[in-house]
């Protein structure tokens, strides 16, 4: 019961560190909470749907699933990607000398929107994800691990070590954390902020198409408002973690996975999205920096 | 009769020393200059007297009071103000509304009062209103009462933030470079109004770098450097003093 | 000599022929770009339609801009002889605002004598959405707090009257206070551990808050019959009348808006007023000229909530049916787009913002589905081109009457 349940929170937590790095890339960066996140994270998961069915009228599927399958992921990647990208530029960058309010209202209608246009041309009731390959797994001890699982946490692994080879070890991830650090002194240097913001977004967004595809494999629903409720889990996420650190929303993610399945079932599943809400509200009130965050202090 | 006394005050952020173990002794209705290098510890020394920061170590007391841990709002309504380096004007209120809201401490009226009206409360906001104008009057600012803040030009800006701190009725009254910026003719005016505080009973503490004001208006100078007290006297003891020449133009000369 | 200026003039040519293709081009890549990203939710028919037309209108918009700033000269030269032609024609500029004043007055007074219960209706709601409106105004407009919850307190207000009334059997009268209490009783237990927070972490635990209470409503079954809801609530009595029917019901509305209105601006042009805008724009400022920040940012937050709960009482007395269905992270947001409209802090521009976002989705009822998608639309479209909404905010002192900047410019620098 207890390794069943850890291993369910580590699936769900991989997909809540994946929409979590968006988050805290952008905030790190911008200061920004960029709301219509966890919307990308739908569209991700709609996207799938909407290629798989694709594929499986031109054949594509019965012909190599594998490769249809590939193809979809990447598909929903680049559209993904490019929603964050367009957001961006359209949404938030006028807003970038603004008061803080401005964008955060701003982002809040994206998502809105977002939200809105999927339910009107996909509708509003579930839509199911194609049923394309067996629930198989093994069992172990009387538990059962679905290869589904275990996917969905090697995938977040993998792409969770890529992240981080890419900020620490290419230019364009150094000049992203220059700009979260400062970004006055890194324009001065030569970074074009702008640019530097794009490919962010761009980041973030693909990282979440992924998560939205994943989750919508392992559940076979998806419905227009799950974006929400995964954007606010997520943000808490990545806040547990402490907002702008990357591992802190790697950390975070996976730690809110466990404890939300953990507490569903050991406690009571009615309240299961509000433990997150719990957890955020009592990290901020204890620690409001986060576990890996710094606490900076206002200049008099 | 000391007005104010800091002991052995220390504040360190993480392992940077801002301020450590300063010491020294205000006279009730003297001008104290606090002078030193750039990141001599001189804000940071003002943000722990002041209750905007709590100090790492030591002690302050105000009229006999210790102060140390006190939240800011005590320490103003104690008799404390202060005006910031970095000026930081109510942006969206008039100045009239500034200099009014600043006497908040002298005030009382609460949330009831304010729906009723009654007489007490009218009463209450005519002396605001009253007290406000004279206020801008001895900053000079009473034509631009109905200008919001941000509207005003520099030089009014630091005047105001100072009538602003005259509105909460202190004795002490710290100021944080009130003329940096200032062309020479708005600095002599600065030191004219600053005099003129004194003579309205006032005890002042400036952080200051120009020279020309510290050695003219103080009567005791506080010299820090790297967030010690290296020095302290008259202006004619610290001209002299071997010490603070090496702060400031370094050991070669 | 001549040869260079040739080759300048060449040059310059070249340039203008680029800004020319420039000109028709970019509008297209636009079109094209949005067109491609619509492309898996439309299919290609939709997105070639939405390509052309994008592309049109783009470029229509493009060489309309060029004419815009012209545009925007001439309307400032004829507004401006406009409004001097009526200084001069009122000697006495107060006389036209007055009487227009006494007009609207007239016309809500008269509302139920000629509108038909269908309107009456949508205004009734619209009152209760001032009254809210107004209460997260003393929030997010006077004192500067973001709350992306605020809907918990409108509910806390509507369940505390449902569940005295239809569990202990308390009438609207004794039910309100004990209501609106309850309401300022849980801004202030959130506010004492939220506001050690500061900005967008404020606005995300207040934002959760939100959240917890919906879910409880939903899930405590034993009291509050989870999404079902309670029903068979009582409207309130006057005078042993109920005020069942919709013209009542109106007036009383319209009665709790006035008083709602008349003390928030009494509160917002005192100390305590001056207080919040203080904290709101600098708040170390604040606390070193002597405001207890943490105290007023207290005092907020519940004065907030008390509007709130009694919004909720009123709200579960006229529809006599609650269900966490009306009290969503939505409906926060709803409150939130009213106070933005309008203007942070501008009490006739909440006034105002409430009333248009009530009625504008009833009229335009026909497109109800593309309701939702204007308002996330409008609220990027507002932030981007009148992030100040419509009214700025009024002095605070007592003397002096409002703003007279109704729709007044960013650039507004004297208030008189």
């Amino acid at each position: 019961m207890f390794v069943q349940q850890v291993i369910n929170g580590l699936t769900v937590g991989g997909v809540y560190a994946l929409i979590a790095l968006g988050y805290t890339m952008v905030y790190g960066i911008l200061e920004l909470i960029n709301f219509a996140h966890g919307e990308i994270y739908m569209l991700g998961a709609y996207l799938g749907i909407i290629f798989l069915g694709f594929f499986t009228a031109i054949g594509l599927t019965s012909y190599s699933l594998p490769l249809a399958l590939a193809l979809t992921f990447v598909l929903s990647i680049v559209f993904c990607s490019a929603y964050g990208f367009t957001i961006e530029k359209t949404a938030y960058k006028p807003l970038r000398n603004a008061s803080r309010l401005s964008p955060l209202i701003s982002a809040i209608g994206v998502s809105i929107f977002l939200q809105n246009y999927v339910m009107l041309t996909q509708g509003a009731t579930d839509k199911v994800f194609p049923h394309l390959f067996e629930e198989t797994g093994f069992e172990m001890q009387g538990m059962t691990f679905t290869y589904i699982q275990i996917f969905i946490i090697v995938v977040s692994a993998v792409l969770m070590m890529l992240l981080n080879l890419f900020i620490t070890k290419t230019r364009m991830g150094k000049a992203m954390r220059a700009v979260a650090q400062d970004k006055t002194m890194a324009s001065l240097v030569g970074i074009n902020i702008d640019t530097v913001i794009s490919v962010t977004f761009v980041i973030g967004s693909g990282l979440a198409a992924v998560a939205g595809l994943m989750v919508a494999m392992y559940y076979g629903l998806v419905n227009y408002s799950i974006g929400y409720i995964a954007g606010i889990k997520a943000f808490t996420a990545a806040v547990l973690g402490g907002i702008g650190s990357i591992p802190g929303a790697m950390f975070g993610g996976i730690l809110l996975g466990l404890v939300e399945s953990l507490s569903s079932s050991y406690i009571s599943p009615e309240y299961k999205d509000a433990y997150a809400f719990i957890i955020l509200i009592i990290i901020l009130f204890i620690k409001p920096s986060g576990l890996f965050g710094k606490a900076h202090e206002e200049k008099v | 009769m000391y007005l104010l006394e800091v002991r052995d005050l220390t504040k360190h952020f993480g392992g940077i020393r801002a301020i450590e173990e300063v010491r020294f002794r205000v006279m009730e209705g003297s001008i104290t200059s606090i002078i030193g290098p750039n990141g001599a510890g001189k804000t940071t020394l003002f943000n722990c007297l002041t209750g905007i920061t709590q100090p790492t170590k030591g002690r302050v007391s105000f009229l006999d009071t210790e102060i140390t841990g006190f939240r800011p709002s005590s320490i103003v309504k104690l008799g404390i103000a202060r005006t910031f380096q970095n000026i930081r004007l109510f942006k969206e209120m008039s100045v009239f509304e500034n200099i009014m809201v600043s006497q908040h401490c002298r005030t009382g009226a609460g949330l009831f009062a304010s729906i009723l009206r009654g007489n007490a409360f009218k009463k209450e906001e005519k002396i605001i209103e009253e007290k406000a104008l004279e206020y801008l009057e001895l900053v000079g600012l009473e034509d631009f009462a109905e200008t919001l803040s941000w509207n005003l030009p520099y030089g009014s800006q630091k005047r105001l933030e100072i009538a602003r701190a005259i509105a909460t009725e202190p004795r002490l009254m710290l100021l944080d470079e009130p003329t940096a910026g200032m062309n020479p003719q708005e600095t002599s005016e600065m030191m004219e109004l600053i005099k003129k505080l004194q003579e309205l009973g006032k005890t002042i503490i400036l952080i200051e770098h120009d020279m020309k004001v510290v050695m003219g208006i103080s009567e005791n100078i506080v010299v820090l450097d790297h967030g010690v007290r290296i020095a302290e006297g008259t202006p004619g003891e610290i001209r002299k003093n071997p010490l603070v020449i090496e702060a400031y133009l370094g050991k070669e000369h | 000599m001549r040869e260079q200026r040739a080759e300048s003039k060449e040059q310059r040519a070249k340039d203008t022929d680029k800004k020319r293709l420039g000109f028709v081009l970019r509008p297209v890549i636009i079109a094209l770009w949005l067109a491609l990203l619509f492309l898996p939710f439309r299919g290609i028919k939709d997105a070639l339609i939405l390509f052309v037309t994008l592309s049109i209108l783009l470029f229509i918009f493009r060489a309309l801009s060029g004419y815009a700033k012209t545009l925007t000269e001439k309307f400032n030269v004829i507004r401006q002889s406009v409004s001097s032609g009526l200084e001069t024609v009122y000697a006495r500029p107060k006389t036209p605002r007055f009487v227009a004043y006494l007009l609207l007055l007239g016309f809500i007074l008269s509302v139920p004598f000629f509108a038909k219960d269908y309107f009456i209706d949508v205004l009734i709601l619209a009152g209760i959405y001032v009254i809210l409106a107004q209460g997260l105004n003393v929030v997010v407009g006077f004192a500067g707090l973001l709350n992306l919850g605020f809907v918990a307190f409108y509910a806390i207000g509507a369940y505390s009257y449902a569940l005295l009334n239809t569990k202990m059997g308390l009438g609207f009268w004794s039910a309100l206070p004990l209501s609106v209490v309850l309401a300022s009783f849980s801004g202030f237990l959130l506010a004492v551990p939220a506001l050690r927070l500061k900005g967008d972490y404020l606005a995300i635990v207040t934002l959760g808050f939100g959240e917890i209470v919906r879910l409880v409503l939903n899930n405590w079954d034993s009291v509050t019959k989870g999404p079902n809801g309670i029903g068979g609530i009582e409207p309130p009595y006057l005078f042993a009348t109920p005020l069942g029917g919709l013209s009542y019901y109106y007036y009383f509305i319209l009665a709790f808006v006035a008083l709602t209105v008349f003390m928030v601006r009494r509160v917002y042009k005192s100390r305590t007023g001056r207080a919040w805008v203080a904290i709101r724009e600098d708040e170390i400022a604040s606390s070193s000229i002597g405001i207890n920040t943490t105290a007023y940012k207290l005092y907020a937050f519940a004065f907030g909530a008390f509007w709130a709960g009694a919004a909720g009482a009123l709200f579960a007395a006229k529809m006599q049916f609650v269900s966490p269905e009306s009290f969503t992270f939505m409906e926060s947001v709803l409150i939130l787009s009213m106070v933005i409209l309008g203007g942070l802090g501008s009490i006739p521009g909440v006034i105002l913002g409430a009333v248009i976002l009530v009625i504008l989705p009833e009229m335009l009822r026909e497109i109800q589905l593309y309701r939702m998608l204007a308002l996330g639309s409008g609220l990027v479209l507002l932030m981007i081109f009148r992030p100040q909404g419509l009214f700025r905010p009024g002095r605070l002192s007592r003397l002096a009457g409002e703003s007279r900047y109704l729709m007044g410019g960013k650039g507004v620098s004297f208030r008189s």
